[in-house]
């Protein structure tokens, strides 16, 4: 297959010398969502910038934007009842207003992504190298058989064994590792300078995670490719990105080099989610810290904070003012809270909670609080948190 | 890893579920091939404990957790539960035993029924085994449901699709404490779920053994994870034993090389640690249609020889209750 005439004409406005600067620069984005019960916020005036070879990890929940964020980037989210506003630069030129002609441009050979489920993300009934090639033909101007020399080399670069012989196999003679092995041969198949990640070893095994994991860091060097990591456990992108945000309710509410996050986190929601993660350190049978609750109702997000009815460190002003993104002592750390981890303003709020009997307060255990956070002080009374275990939710309510 | 053998067992009297020389197979069309699924595995539970169950997909784990409950059936070995040999019994002396044994899956939207309501659920188990009259079940289920923290009120006429993951797992263990069991076998229960809702899945768990009174297994792929809930944890590879140990003895001194390359695999949540792409065991595990000879292990083991292609390791004692099945331990 040849590209046809009006996808060249497209491909040329991609095709000048790349400008200065970052690779990817978004700027306020919004996506929105008209739903039958009114307008979800999904990404809500999301900033960042990506520079070449470098590695964004996106952490959050269920629920907090970050997946709605990669597809609005890349533009892969259905066009009706969609509305995106903000901008999105790739290499310095605005892509939010790009047709589909111009997007299929850049797709593969600039940007591309490995999707969370390899089990469903192939096609069952064409042959692992027909699917190579089809992407290879589709945006590379060079014959079958090169194609296909191609698709070789890349199957062998992504470590499937016996490739010759995989290539003429369907997904389903494959496991679960292997056909996400695939997924990434594919979406590395032309050379993208941006890769999204969306949960690339969410369905997989540890060990087969960490295989994964070091093929996508192997190829991203090799390549000098910048990738977009989205993941909900916070253990993923630790050793492996160069610069973190959490998303909460379809905004940022923390982004730091990961560094600084680690050591220096800021928005309780940081703190919440690296407590929740059960610890090989700790003896078996402690208490893990849940986060209580769930993660907002994006059609009807609660005023002010969207993160103080589980924020152990909530006051007035948080149900009322919804705090900006402000820098904390370094301008590439920044949060979005009014009373930060670290501050005795936080100390204050958190033990005017506890008096109150708030239940996220009272469940709060300051033992483990990772270190360079510790600002514990001792006199703190020990608070029995065997009867909240868990939480108590309420089916479909606010919490 | 082959991993045969019973040094682990402690003494049959003071098992609750005691399993010995357990084989399950499944036949591969006509083909005469047989998937090797569980191969002569020995397990036991003590009344209240936790028995964690980990490897990899395709370990058997899942498979070993069906045969106790008879979803399958083994080919050999025993599964003696409260003096009965379960592989034994059959049709109305297996159900008269059942509601003692309930299960916990890993999906929890799609293991509730969506056509019917949260209460109907939780109460069908007491409905089906005459459990009180109608009063006694309906404060059952408020009981259970509330210990869960599902409003029973505003919940129980619901139906599952409007409730999120977390919530029907909930739902799930409601209904499987409502017949007063004694043991739960909980199959990956916490896998599909957010690291946040995790763990207040893995604190309700605790809760409700300490509660009811409880004996669990939990069988899950995440170290730590089943470290967390554990009072012993076994590592099994390709339906067999690797290794058995109480959970702070085995994270800290793994003695199968097994054992210590999935815990070199979990990424840590601490970006001074830069993970090791040497560590851990490269390639997959094998079919287990055709299992290596020998030590199953042995394909991807940093340590085989060749008496472990000829020989299966047994399970042996390494230190105080600490069992091993390699050749080599570290």
């Amino acid at each position: 297959m040849r590209k046809s005439k009006k996808s060249a004409d497209a491909a040329a406005r991609f095709e000048t010398e790349p400008a200065e600067g970052p690779l990817l620069q978004v700027v306020d984005l919004h996506t929105h969502f008209h739903t039958g019960r009114g307008v979800a916020r999904a990404v809500d005036g999301v900033t960042l910038s990506l520079e070449r070879g470098q590695t964004l990890g996106v952490v959050g929940e269920s629920g907090s934007g970050k997946t709605v964020l990669a597809r609005s980037i890349m533009g892969l989210l259905p066009k009706s009842n969609v509305e995106r506003t903000g901008s999105i630069l790739f290499e310095g030129r605005e892509i939010i207003d790009a047709s589909n002609d111009e997007l299929r441009a850049l797709w593969g050979s600039q940007m591309s992504m490995v999707f969370q489920d390899p089990m469903t993300s192939l096609n069952p009934v064409m042959k692992i190298g027909n699917q190579i090639t089809e992407m290879i033909l589709q945006h590379l101007d060079v014959s079958k058989k090169y194609a296909g020399e191609l698709a070789l080399a890349q199957l062998k670069a992504v470590g499937i064994p016996e490739a010759e012989r995989r290539l003429k196999e369907y997904p389903h003679q494959m496991s679960g590792g292997m056909r996400q092995r695939i997924m990434i041969a594919i979406a590395i198949a032309c050379g993208p300078k941006l890769l999204f990640a969306d949960e690339p070893t969410t369905a997989l095994d540890v060990t087969v995670q960490a295989q994964i994991l070091d093929l996508l860091e192997e190829q991203q060097r090799e390549r000098f490719m910048a990738m977009i990591l989205v993941t909900h456990d916070l253990g993923v992108v630790a050793g492996r990105a160069d610069e973190i945000v959490v998303m909460y309710a379809g905004r940022i509410v923390e982004k730091a080099p990961t560094g600084l996050l680690f050591s220096d986190m800021r928005h309780p929601y940081t703190e919440a989610l690296l407590r929740s993660i059960p610890k090989l350190s700790a003896p078996s049978h402690s208490l893990l810290q849940a986060i209580g609750g769930r993660p907002p109702d994006i059609v009807n997000p609660p005023t002010g904070c969207k993160f103080s009815p589980r924020c152990p460190y909530v006051h007035e002003k948080c149900t009322q003012e919804e705090p900006p993104l402000v820098d904390a002592t370094s301008p590439d750390h920044q949060f979005r809270c009014w009373t930060p981890v670290g501050t005795p303003e936080n100390r204050a709020a958190l033990e005017a909670n506890r008096a109150a009997g708030l239940e996220s307060a009272l469940a709060v255990v300051e033992d483990v609080l990772p270190a360079g956070v510790s600002t514990a002080t001792e006199t703190l009374p020990q608070v029995t948190t065997s009867h909240l275990r868990g939480g108590t939710i309420n089916p479909k309510g606010s919490v | 890893m082959a991993g045969s053998g019973t040094a682990h067992l402690r003494p049959s009297e003071e098992a609750l579920l005691r399993i010995e020389g357990l084989v399950v197979e499944f036949p591969v069309g006509r083909s005469g091939l047989k998937v090797h699924a569980v191969s002569d595995i020995s397990l036991d539970v003590l009344p209240g404990e936790t028995l964690g169950l980990v490897g990899e997909s395709g370990c058997g784990k899942s498979t070993t957790g069906r045969a106790v409950m008879q979803l399958v059936r083994s080919q050999a070995g025993s599964v003696d539960f409260e003096g009965h040999d379960l592989t034994k019994l059959k049709g109305e002396e297996l159900r008269q035993v059942r509601p003692k044994l309930q299960m916990i899956f890993q999906d929890p939207i799609s293991s509730l029924n969506p056509r019917r309501r949260v209460r109907d659920i939780v109460r069908e188990g007491l409905d089906i085994w005459k459990i009180g009259d109608e009063d006694a079940r309906n404060a059952k289920v408020t009981e259970v449901l509330e210990a869960v923290g599902i409003d029973p009120e505003t919940a129980g006429p619901r139906r599952p699709h409007e409730f999120s993951g977390g919530q029907c797992q909930r739902i799930s263990i409601a209904r499987a404490v409502a017949t007063e069991p004694k043991l739960i076998i909980c199959d990956e229960p916490v896998s599909a779920l957010d690291v946040s809702v995790q763990a207040q899945i893995i604190n309700l768990l605790q809760d409700m053994k300490d509660r009811y009174g409880l004996t669990l297994i939990f069988i899950a792929h995440d170290l730590a994870v089943v470290k967390n809930v554990s009072d012993r944890v076994a590592v099994m590879y390709l339906g067999k034993i690797c290794e058995v140990a109480g959970p702070d003895e085995l994270y800290a001194a793994p003695r199968h090389p097994y054992t210590a390359a999935l815990l070199s695999a979990i990424p840590l949540p601490d970006p001074t640690v830069r993970p090791k792409p040497t560590e851990g065991v490269g390639g997959e595990i094998p079919s287990p249609l055709a299992p290596p000879s020998g030590c199953r292990f042995r394909t991807r083991c940093p340590a085989a020889a060749e008496v472990c292609a000829q020989e299966e390791p047994q399970v042996r004692e390494v230190g105080s209750d600490h069992f091993v099945a390699c050749h080599f331990p570290l």
